[in-house]
């Protein structure tokens, strides 16, 4: 079935122009036990669009994009993704929507036994079947060369840096050419120099293969420099909503005090 | 008091049916299209040929303790000349198997549950899930089938040093010849004794491999975890060693030796 039919159309009211909403929740709530994690999330991701969505540190950010890529189940509320109930999906359907969502893990999430070649030729074996070497080496390449770092093909995970895992964490995401990115806090424990380095290639990345992606961190950098629309997530909801510029200048102290 | 009983048996019940689900996630993944045989052979290396060394020197020195202890006591009944075919039915039937079983639990269901254990931590393993591939069919179905093909193997090379060393052991005290050690050694034995014995490490094989992937698996967040998924690892599996054998012993000589 082809899911580009089944975008959900919605219509920007200010503009009158229609939007494809790739990623669609409503009322989304998620508990651990007694703790409530994820109280009434609602919000939508155009296609083509850059998202970020700030919020302190167990706010429930990392919550609501594992709930995305089915790792985690949500309790109540619903889930669209290509307008198809995620938490409904069989393990087939499931398996076919993953292929099209990114995901960046935080650490970068590196297989360690493995090299930086293999890490990439990974989801190319597995994921696409690909058996050609030639071009199964030609797309890791590629993929390398548009992260900055050919060079480090052969080294292994514990050779690289923060930021070159991050890099390589992005190409092997990249690779199986999603149509939507999720990116959990991109720039924690980083420099600020690699901090900028890894949000505009973020951009980069995202205007090279037309993505749509939702970035969780509290980097305010970062934030600016990829945000087309954000979000501010407080006690597991969304309390605001705007460009950067919007939220700066804003009322609500506690969106405020992201921007001090 | 009396509430936390029934919310102790809740959870011992909520984790068996856990492992029951694994257990069916693992043999519906077998049959699976995309087997990985590199990874398979991969991990026969790592779990086999990484742990000769080990289970050699082991079964040699089982093999060369128990004649040296037995031998004195043997010699006060004038049965010195058992002595071979005693530590032969010995290793083969139980002491090998099972020792080296334990053994490998120590070295083996560690490592595995170590080393999921840590994936799971540093998210790897989350990697591969949402990257749509299969990381049940990639990590926990190549090192359980690993286990089941390797432990017998290296039983059967255990048992194999074993009689060496209890043939060492006898030179000690005796000069008695290779040819009549062993001569003596397998007309004790016959297929009934080895086949049950082998047979039973096929199931050592598998609870070491399948606890050692369940526990590293399922283990929780945090540097804590890994040590714990390891160490309830290598408990688990020496425990479920322990009462297969018991298991095989009883049906061994109910259908076996009847």
């Amino acid at each position: 079935m082809d899911t580009n039919n089944k975008y959900e159309q919605v219509a920007d009211q200010k503009t009158g122009n229609a939007k494809e909403a790739v990623v669609s929740i409503s009322h989304l709530k998620k508990s651990f036990g007694t703790k409530e994690v994820l109280t009434d999330v609602s919000m939508e991701l155009n296609r083509g669009e850059n998202l970020v969505v700030l919020g302190k540190s167990g706010s429930g950010k990392s919550v609501s994009i594992k709930c995305m890529v089915g790792l985690l189940t949500q309790d109540e509320g619903s889930l669209k993704i290509f307008g198809d109930e995620v938490s409904e999906l069989k393990e087939d359907a499931l398996k076919a929507m993953r292929i099209k969502i990114g995901f960046l893990f935080q650490s970068g999430a590196l297989y360690d036994s493995m090299t930086v070649k293999e890490n990439l030729e990974f989801p190319l074996t597995r994921v696409l079947k690909l058996s050609d070497k030639d071009d199964i080496q030609h797309r890791i390449e590629e993929m390398l060369e548009g992260v900055g770092l050919l060079d480090a093909i052969d080294k292994m995970p514990s050779d690289l840096s923060g930021g070159m895992r991050k890099r390589i964490g992005l190409a092997r995401t990249l690779i199986l050419k999603p149509e939507i990115m999720l990116y959990d806090e991109p720039t924690t424990g980083l420099d600020p120099i690699t901090s900028r380095e890894i949000s505009e290639l973020i951009l980069q990345m995202q205007q090279k293969y037309h993505t749509s992606s939702i970035i969780i961190t509290h980097d305010m950098a970062c934030a600016k420099i990829t945000a087309d629309r954000i979000l501010v997530l407080s006690k597991g909801a969304f309390i605001a909503e705007g460009s950067y510029e919007d939220l700066e200048n804003g009322p609500d102290e506690l969106v405020q005090s992201f921007f001090k | 008091m009396t509430r936390s009983v029934p919310a102790t048996w809740n959870k011992q019940f909520i984790a068996a049916g856990d492992q029951v689900v694994f257990m069916g996630t693992f043999f519906r993944n077998i049959f699976r299209r995309g087997f990985e045989w590199n990874e398979l052979l991969r991990q026969c290396y790592i779990i086999g040929y990484k742990s000769l060394s080990l289970v050699g020197i082991t079964g040699f020195i089982l093999g060369f303790v128990l004649t040296l202890q037995s031998a004195p006591t043997m010699k006060a009944f004038g049965a010195e000349s058992f002595v071979p075919s005693m530590v032969a039915i010995s290793i083969i039937r139980e002491i090998g198997p099972v020792i080296i079983a334990l053994i490998c639990a120590g070295k083996i269901a560690s490592s595995i549950g170590a080393e999921l254990g840590s994936m799971k931590v540093s998210e790897q393993i989350d990697a591969m899930e949402v990257s749509g591939a299969n990381p049940i069919q990639y990590l926990v179905v190549t090192r359980v089938l690993a286990c089941i093909v390797m432990i017998p193997i290296l039983t059967l090379m255990a048992d194999a040093l074993a009689l060496a060393g209890g043939f060492t052991a006898s030179n000690i005290s005796n000069k008695i010849s290779a040819v009549l050690y062993f001569n003596k050694s397998f007309a004790a034995l016959s297929f009934v004794d080895l086949i049950p014995a082998v047979g039973k490490t096929i199931f050592f094989g598998f609870a070491i491999g399948f606890v050692g992937c369940y526990k590293g698996y399922n283990s929780d967040r945090g540097t804590e975890s890994v040590g714990v998924a390891a160490n309830s690892a290598v408990v688990s599996a020496s425990l479920w060693i322990i009462l297969l054998d018991a298991i095989a012993v009883q049906l061994t000589s109910v259908f076996a030796y009847s």
